[in-house]
C-alpha cells in the first residue's frame, strides 16, 4: 500500500495504482474522455490532469503511478485552468449543435464543458469538417463529432479481437476509421457506441428515434443467448427502444454482443397479439375462450401418455413450471427441453453446467474447446476467454472446423478423435495440459447434439478427470449451452420421465397434443399431421405456423421471468413494457387454461408461483448467486467414448445474427445477415 | 483520409513482391529480433513503394500492396493503413516519375523558396500541390524541413537533394530531367557540402 | 578560436575519405579495445565528468543519462538507440557526420553502448536522408568485415550489433519515444512517461536514445580524456559543438566550435556575417525552430550556449542558428513555422492536435493583419494552453516561437493590424 493525500485527505491505496484511482479512491471525481477501466490506458484526451506537488507540469492522472507521500490536488487554480484549456481545444472543432446531436442529454462532452467551458468561444477560424464512414448496419457514424479519444479502436483491437478501426493520417487530420470502408465484423461493434464519449459513434438503427429523458428504465437479464448479460431496456410508452448493458463483472462486465442490443426492433415485428384456431386448414382469428376450448376438446379423453409439451430456448422457469405442473396435473410426464436433441446429462447439476463460471476463465491456465464457436455462441464469453488470452501465455486448443475466434488456438482436428488421443497422451496438446493447474474445457452444443453425444459427454468428463480439472476447488468441466431456457429446463426437470417420451419420440408423432412453449429451434414442419400442436409464444415463427391453436405469450422484455444462464445462475428478467394485444404472460395463461380444464395450479400470483420454483430446485432461491465452484465427485456421467462416431463436429449456429424467434423478425438482425452472411441471406430469398 | 474518397485513380486489385524486392526482405527481417518483424513495417512499404517506380514508373503505394505487408508482417490491415498515412514519403496515390518536393519551411524560405516553387511550376505548368505535370513526369509536393538548412533553398528530386537553388537553377534542373540526363546532386553553386561559400575557413591543417 | 586540433569531426564538409580507411587516418577505431577495457562504470563517469550534454536539443547530461541503464541485465536484451532523424528546421549536422564521418558514429555505437550495456545498436535515420543512409550502410558493412562490430567487436571480447533503419517522414519521430513506437513499426506516437525508455524502451527493453552528434562524440572524449573536453566551452556548457548558419547572412555553413561562443562571432567569423552588416540584422532564431527568436539587441551579446540562451527565454535546442536580416517579414517566419507544426503534429493529444491548427490560423492572419488587436493576446494564452499540457514537446515546441515572436515583435503585429484595418476602412470609403 501506498500513503498519499488527495485534496488534503490522507489515505492508502494499493500499488501500482494510478492517480485517478486513487483520486477516486478519495471520492474525488476526475473528469474523462480517452480513459476507460476496461481498456489500455491512452493518457491522450488530457483532460484528467491533475498537480502533484513537486511536479512542475500537470499530470495525466489516468497514466500516472502513485508513489509514497504523494501530494495530489484534483482543483487547483492550475488543474482547473488546464482541464479549461482542453476542454476549449476539444470544443473548437466540435460542432457544438447539441440540438440535432443523437448523444444529446448522455454526453460526456456536453457534461464536463458544464464544468470546464468557456460561456463563448474564442476560436474564429472555420471548424474541421471529417468525411463520413460507414461501419454497417449498427454503428452510425458523425465523425465531425469525434475527439479521437481511440476507445473505439482500443475496444476493437483488444476486447473484440478484432482490429479493424484505426486512425489514419496525423495531426488535425487524424481520422478514425477502418480506411476501405467495411463494415465491423466484431459481434461486439455495438459497444463501441457505449465506449464514445460523444456523438460520433451511435446506434444506426435507433437513430434519432427518442432523447434519453424520454426513456422508462427497466433492468432486466438478456436471453438471446446463454451468457444471462445484464441488461437495461430502455422503453418509451409500449415500445423497447433500446437496451443497453448494465455492468456485472461475473457475467458480461460491461459488455453487450451485438444480437442482444440490436435485435429488439424484432419485438415489433411478426408478433402474435391474439388467440389463433385452426379450422378447415386455416388458422383463424379467436377468443381466448375459444382458444382454450379447442384445446380442451382437443384433450378430452385423451391419456396423459398422449400429450407431450416442448420448452423453448426463451422461455422463463416460471412459465415452465406452470407447464410442467400442467402436464403433471393432466397425467403427462412427456416434457423435454432440448429442442436441439442434445445429448445432455441432468443426472447431476456440474454434468451440464459451465462450471468454471465466467469471471472463473480468468484463472484458468489451460483452455480447451471441444464442438463450439463460442464467438458466435456466446460472444461476451469468448471476450473473457480472449482477455484471459491476452492476460498471459494461457495456451488455448480447439476441436472442430477452423475459425477465427479472435485469439490463437490450436486447432487440434475436426471430429472426436482427437479426444481420444488426446485421452491416450498421443496429441501433443495433452503435455500442456498436463502441466496446466487449473485447466479447463468447453463442450458445445455442436459436440452434444448428435447421436453419440452421450459417448462424447463421457470422453470428455474423462478428459477432465485425466487432466486434473476436476478437484475440490477448481472445476474444469463446462458445457456451453445456447440457449437461454436450458438450464432452467433442467434444474426444473424439464426432461421424460423414465419411460416417457423425449424430443425425439414427440416431434415423430408420439403424442397426439403438443405444447411447444415458444419451441421454433427444431423442424417443427416434421411434426405428423395427425399430432394437434399449441404454440404459446410470442412470434409467428415456425412453431405458430404449424400450430393448431395459438395462445399469444409475451417476450423477455414483457414480463418478469427468471432464466438460469450457463453457469447455472438464476437471474430476473422484468417486464419494461405489457404484452402487445391480447398477449398475456406465459405463467398467467397457463394458470388460466388450467382453471377451464377444472383442474388449477396451486398459485395465483407471482409471489406463489416463485415459492413452488425454489422449492423445486434452490438455485430459484439464490437468485444472481452461484454455489461454491469446486468438484467434490468425480464419477462421471456414464457413457462410453468409444462409442464415439468419426463425424467432425458440427457448430450450431451458421448465423449469428438470426438464431431465434425474435432476430428473425428484426430488421436490423436482417440487414446484418445480408451485410456479414450474403450468402445465407441470398439462400434464404 | 481514405482510400474510397479518391476516386480519380485506380486501386490495382492484386500487388506481390516481385524477385528483386523479394531477394531484399529476408536481410530487412533479419535486423529485428524475433516476433518484432512489424518493424519491418516502413521498409518494406518503402520496398514497394521503389518496386512500383521500378516497374511502373510511379512511386507509390496502392492498398493491395498495404495488405501485402500486412501478410508478410502478420499485422492487422489497418495497422499498416495507418503507418502508410502516417508517415509523408509513402504516396498513396500514383505520382510522376520525378517527385519534386520543395522544402518551403523558414530557413528555406529564407534563402527564397518561393523562388524555386514558381519556377517549378513555371517549368511543369502544374498549379497546385499534389498534383502532377499534363505528361506526367512531375508531381510538385511541399514538404517540410528537408535537413540541409544551410544549403537552403533545397528541391529534393526522388531521392536527391539539389542545394543552394535558385529560381533559374531550377528551372535548367527541370529541363534537365525531362530530357532524361540525371544531373548530379548537390549544391548549385558549387559548394563543398556544408562549407561555406568560397571554401572551408576551418579544418585547414590539411587533416581534415 | 576553437582549433583545428580541438575539433572532432575533422571531416565535416567531406574534403576526405568518409570510408574506413579515412576514417582511421583521421584517429578512429584506434585501438578501441583499450578504452572498452577500462570497463562500463569508467566509461559512466568519464562521460560525466566532461560534461557532455545531449546535442539532440533538450541537452540532458549524457554520463548520467547512461548511467540510468539497468547495471545487471534480467535477461532482457537492452538497446543503444541513436536518434538520426534530424529534422528541426535550420538544422543539418547530423547530415554531415553520417555522410562525411559515419565511422565516428558507429564507434561511438560500440563505446556508448557498452558502457551502457546495451547489446545492440538501432540508428534511427530520417527516411529523406537517403543517400546519407547509403553511406552509413557502406561504412557498417566495412566495421562487420574489418570485425570492429559484431561478435568480439573490435577484438574487445564484446558482441555488439548495430543495425541501421530509415524513417519515412515525420518530425515526431525525433521525439524518443516517437521513435521507438515507429522502431516498432507503429504510427510515431510519443509515449506517455513514466516509464522512461532506460526501464521500458524499444521493445519493452531498456533503452536509451542518444542524438547522433552526441555519440559521434564520444570516441575523442574517451580518447583525448573528459579533462579535455571539459576545458572547452564554459561551466556546465562544455566542449566543442557543430553549429548549423542559415538564413540571412553571406556565407551560410555548417562549423564545429566551442561553446558559449558569442552569437556575433560565430556568425561574422564563420558565415560571412549578416547580409548587409550587422546592423541589418532583425532577429535570430539560435537553436532550431522550437526555440524563441532573439531580437538583435539580445543577439548583441548573447553567448551560445544552453545556460545563456535559458537566461534570456530561449534556448541552444540543436544551435541552428537560423538568421534574420531587416528585409524579414518576421510575422510570417514565425507563421511558416506555425504552419510546420501543425503539419508535424501527431494528432495524439488534444492540446496540440488541436491547438497547434489554430495557432497556425491566427498567425496566418497575423501575417496579413486580418485580425483584432485582443487576438493578440488570446494567441498567447492559447499557447499557454497548449505549453505543459501535452503528452511530448511538440506542443511546447509549437507554442514557444510565437510566445517569442509575441514577446519582441508585439508593436509589429499591432502595426499590421491597424495597417489592415486602415486599408480595409478606405477601400470601404472608395
Amino acid at each position: 500500500m501506498v500513503k498519499l493525500t488527495v485534496d488534503g485527505i490522507a489515505l492508502e491505496v494499493p500499488n501500482g495504482c494510478s492517480v485517478l484511482q486513487a483520486a477516486e479512491l478519495a471520492g474525488k471525481e476526475i473528469p474523462r474522455f480517452c480513459y476507460h477501466e476496461r481498456l489500455s490506458v491512452a493518457g491522450n484526451c488530457r483532460m484528467c490532469l491533475v498537480e502533484v506537488e513537486k511536479v512542475p507540469k500537470p499530470v495525466a492522472s489516468c497514466a500516472w503511478p502513485v508513489a509514497e507521500g504523494m501530494v495530489i490536488k484534483t482543483d487547483s487554480p492550475m488543474v482547473r485552468n488546464a482541464r479549461r484549456g482542453v476542454m476549449e481545444f476539444l470544443l473548437i472543432n466540435h460542432p457544438l449543435d447539441c440540438p440535432i446531436c443523437d448523444q444529446g442529454g448522455e454526453c460526456d462532452l456536453q457534461d464536463q464543458s458544464m464544468g470546464y467551458g468557456w460561456g463563448d468561444s474564442r476560436y474564429r477560424e472555420p471548424k474541421r469538417a471529417v468525411m463520413e464512414k460507414d461501419f454497417g448496419p449498427l454503428v452510425k457514424t458523425v465523425m465531425t463529432r469525434c475527439i479521437h479519444c481511440t476507445r473505439c479502436i482500443r475496444f476493437l483491437a483488444e476486447v473484440g479481437g478484432a482490429p479493424e478501426l484505426g486512425a489514419t493520417a496525423r495531426g488535425e487530420d487524424m481520422e478514425i476509421g477502418t480506411y476501405v470502408q467495411q463494415a465491423l465484423t466484431s459481434e461486439l461493434s455495438g459497444n463501441i457506441i457505449d465506449l464514445c464519449p460523444v456523438g460520433a459513434l451511435t446506434s444506426k438503427p435507433y437513430a434519432f428515434v427518442a432523447r434519453s429523458w424520454e426513456l422508462t428504465r427497466t433492468d432486466s437479464v438478456d436471453v438471446l443467448d446463454a451468457v444471462g448479460a445484464n441488461i437495461r431496456v430502455d422503453a418509451r410508452g409500449p415500445e423497447v427502444l433500446r437496451v443497453l448493458p448494465r455492468i456485472n463483472d461475473d457475467v458480461n462486465e460491461e459488455w453487450l454482443a451485438d444480437k442482444s442490443r440490436f435485435a429488439i426492433d424484432g419485438l415489433k415485428h411478426k408478433r402474435l397479439d391474439r388467440p389463433w384456431v385452426r379450422r378447415d386448414g386455416k388458422l383463424v382469428p379467436a377468443s381466448w375462450d375459444e382458444a382454450f376450448a379447442a384445446i380442451a376438446a382437443r384433450m378430452k379423453d385423451l391419456p396423459g401418455e398422449k400429450i407431450g409439451a416442448l420448452a423453448g430456448d426463451l422461455a422463463c422457469a416460471e412459465s415452465m413450471l406452470a407447464l410442467k405442473d400442467l402436464m403433471s396435473a393432466l397425467g403427462s410426464h412427456n416434457l423435454d427441453c432440448r429442442q436441439n436433441g442434445a445429448r445432455l446429462n441432468a443426472a447431476r447439476r456440474d454434468f451440464y453446467l459451465f462450471n468454471t463460471t465466467i469471471a472463473g476463465i480468468d484463472r484458468a491456465d489451460a483452455i480447451l474447446l471441444i464442438g463450439t464457436n463460442p464467438r458466435r455462441e456466446a460472444p461476451i464469453l469468448n471476450a473473457r476467454i480472449r482477455k484471459r488470452w491476452l492476460s498471459g501465455h494461457v495456451p488455448v486448443a480447439a476441436i472442430g472446423p477452423a475459425v477465427d475466434l479472435t485469439y490463437a488456438a490450436e486447432w487440434l482436428g475436426v471430429g472426436p478423435a482427437v479426444l481420444t488421443s488426446l485421452l491416450s497422451g498421443e496429441q501433443s496438446f495433452a503435455e500442456k495440459l498436463e502441466v496446466a493447474k487449473q485447466p479447463m474445457l468447453i463442450l458445445g452444443q455442436g459436440a452434444l447434439a448428435r447421436p453419440d453425444g452421450e459417448a462424447v459427454l463421457a470422453a470428455a468428463w474423462q478428459l477432465a478427470q485425466r487432466f486434473g480439472m476436476l478437484h475440490a476447488d477448481w472445476h474444469g468441466f463446462n458445457v456451453l449451452h445456447t440457449a437461454a431456457a436450458r438450464v432452467g429446463a433442467l434444474d426444473l426437470g424439464f426432461l421424460p420421465a423414465p419411460g416417457a417420451k423425449g424430443f425425439w419420440a414427440m416431434r415423430a408423432g408420439a403424442v397426439d397434443l403438443l405444447w411447444l412453449l415458444g419451441a421454433d429451434e427444431f423442424e417443427v414442419a416434421r411434426i405428423p399431421p395427425t399430432t394437434f400442436v399449441v404454440y404459446q409464444g410470442h412470434h409467428g415463427d415456425r412453431g405458430a405456423q404449424r400450430a393448431d391453436v395459438i395462445l399469444p405469450g409475451s417476450a423477455y422484455t414483457e414480463k418478469n421471468g427468471t432464466y438460469v444462464n450457463t453457469e447455472g445462475r438464476a437471474q430476473r428478467g422484468r417486464l419494461a413494457v405489457y404484452p402487445p394485444g391480447e398477449a398475456r404472460e406465459d405463467w398467467k395463461i397457463l394458470r388460466a387454461f388450467s382453471a377451464v380444464l377444472g383442474r388449477p395450479l396451486p398459485y395465483d400470483d407471482l409471489k406463489t408461483l416463485r415459492e413452488k420454483l425454489a422449492t423445486t430446485h434452490p438455485v430459484f432461491a439464490r437468485v444472481g448467486a452461484l454455489p461454491a465452484a469446486g468438484c467434490t465427485d468425480q464419477s462421471g456421467p456414464g457413457g462410453d467414448p468409444a462409442a464415439m462416431l468419426p463425424n467432425p463436429f458440427t457448430f450450431p449456429i451458421a448465423n449469428y445474427y438470426q438464431t431465434d424467434s425474435i432476430s428473425r423478425a428484426s430488421p436490423t438482425m436482417v440487414r446484418c445477415t445480408e451485410t456479414y452472411y450474403p450468402g445465407l441471406a441470398m439462400a434464404a430469398e | 483520409m481514405s482510400a474510397e474518397q479518391e476516386p480519380d485513380f485506380v486501386q490495382p486489385e492484386h500487388f506481390a513482391f516481385d524477385a528483386e524486392s523479394e531477394q531484399a526482405i529476408p536481410g530487412i527481417l533479419a535486423k529485428y529480433p524475433p516476433g518484432r518483424q512489424a518493424s519491418a513495417v516502413l521498409p518494406l512499404l518503402d520496398l514497394a513503394q521503389r518496386q512500383m517506380q521500378r516497374t511502373t514508373g510511379s512511386a507509390w503505394i496502392p492498398t493491395a500492396a498495404m495488405n501485402v505487408v500486412a501478410e508478410r508482417l502478420a499485422m492487422p490491415p489497418v495497422r499498416v493503413y495507418e503507418v502508410a498515412t502516417f508517415y509523408l514519403m509513402f504516396n498513396l496515390r500514383p505520382i510522376g516519375k520525378f517527385h519534386l518536393q520543395l522544402c518551403t519551411t523558414t530557413p528555406c524560405w529564407l534563402r527564397g523558396s518561393d523562388e524555386v516553387v514558381a519556377a517549378c511550376r513555371k517549368a511543369t505548368g502544374i498549379a497546385g500541390w499534389h498534383e502532377t505535370s499534363a505528361d506526367g513526369l512531375f508531381t510538385m509536393t511541399e514538404v517540410e524541413c528537408l535537413g540541409g538548412c544551410v544549403n537552403a533553398p533545397i528541391l529534393q528530386v526522388n531521392d536527391d537533394f539539389y542545394e543552394d537553388m535558385d529560381g533559374p537553377a531550377t528551372e535548367r534542373l527541370i529541363e534537365a530531367l525531362r530530357r532524361g540526363e540525371t544531373p548530379p546532386p548537390g549544391s548549385a553553386i558549387g559548394r563543398q557540402g556544408s562549407a561555406p561559400l568560397g571554401g572551408p575557413l576551418t579544418l585547414l591543417d590539411g587533416k581534415g | 578560436m576553437l582549433a583545428d586540433k580541438d575539433r572532432i569531426f575533422t571531416n565535416l564538409y567531406g574534403l576526405n575519405d568518409w570510408r574506413l580507411a579515412g576514417a582511421r587516418a583521421r584517429g578512429d577505431w584506434d585501438n578501441t579495445a583499450a578504452i572498452l577495457a577500462r570497463g562500463r562504470d569508467h566509461l559512466i563517469e568519464e562521460a560525466k565528468a566532461s560534461g557532455l550534454r545531449g546535442r539532440g536539443g533538450a541537452g540532458f547530461p549524457t554520463g548520467v543519462k547512461w548511467s540510468f541503464m539497468p547495471k545487471k541485465s534480467d535477461g532482457r536484451p537492452a538497446y543503444l538507440v541513436v536518434n538520426a532523424d534530424e529534422s528541426e528546421p535550420g538544422t543539418c549536422k547530423d547530415r554531415d557526420i553520417i555522410r562525411h564521418d559515419p565511422h565516428k558514429l558507429l564507434e561511438g555505437c560500440l563505446i556508448a553502448g557498452f558502457a551502457m550495456g546495451a547489446t545492440a545498436a538501432y540508428i534511427y535515420i530520417r527516411g529523406e536522408f537517403y543517400n546519407e543512409a547509403r553511406h552509413l550502410e557502406a561504412a557498417r558493412g566495412e566495421c562487420y568485415e574489418a570485425g570492429l562490430i559484431g561478435r568480439n567487436a573490435a577484438g574487445s571480447g564484446y558482441d555488439f550489433d548495430v543495425f541501421i533503419h530509415r524513417g519515412a517522414g515525420a518530425y515526431i519521430c525525433g521525439e524518443e519515444t516517437g521513435l521507438l513506437e515507429s522502431l516498432e513499426g507503429k504510427k510515431g506516437l510519443p509515449r506517455l512517461k513514466p516509464p522512461f525508455p532506460a526501464a521500458v524502451g524499444l521493445y519493452g527493453c531498456p533503452s536509451t536514445v542518444n542524438n547522433v552528434e552526441t555519440i559521434a562524440m564520444v570516441p575523442d572524449i574517451m580518447r583525448r580524456g573528459a579533462a579535455w573536453f571539459s576545458a572547452l566551452g564554459r561551466p556546465r556548457n562544455s566542449g566543442t559543438k557543430v553549429f548549423c548558419i542559415s538564413g540571412h547572412v553571406e556565407k551560410p555553413c555548417n562549423v564545429e566550435e566551442e561553446m558559449g561562443i558569442p552569437l556575433r562571432e560565430l556568425i561574422e567569423k564563420y558565415a560571412g556575417g549578416v547580409r548587409g552588416g550587422w546592423d541589418n540584422l532583425l532577429a535570430v532564431i539560435p537553436g532550431g525552430a522550437s526555440v524563441p527568436v532573439l531580437p538583435k539587441s539580445i543577439c548583441d551579446t548573447v553567448l551560445m550556449d544552453f545556460d545563456s540562451l535559458a537566461a534570456v527565454k530561449s534556448g541552444l535546442g540543436t544551435a541552428a542558428v537560423i538568421v534574420m536580416d531587416r528585409s524579414t517579414d518576421v510575422i510570417k517566419a514565425i507563421a511558416r513555422l506555425s504552419r510546420f507544426y501543425k503539419h508535424e503534429s501527431c494528432g495524439q493529444c488534444t492540446p496540440c492536435r488541436e491547438g497547434t491548427g489554430w495557432l497556425m490560423r491566427v498567425m496566418d492572419r497575423l501575417v496579413e493583419g486580418r485580425a483584432e488587436i485582443e487576438e493578440i493576446d488570446i494567441l498567447d494564452k492559447v499557447t499557454r494552453q497548449i505549453e505543459g499540457h501535452t503528452i511530448c514537446a511538440l506542443g511546447d515546441a509549437a507554442a514557444w516561437p510565437v510566445q517569442g515572436l509575441i514577446r519582441h515583435f508585439r508593436p509589429l503585429i499591432e502595426e499590421r493590424i491597424s495597417a489592415f484595418r486602415q486599408r480595409s476602412v478606405s477601400l470601404a470609403a472608395e
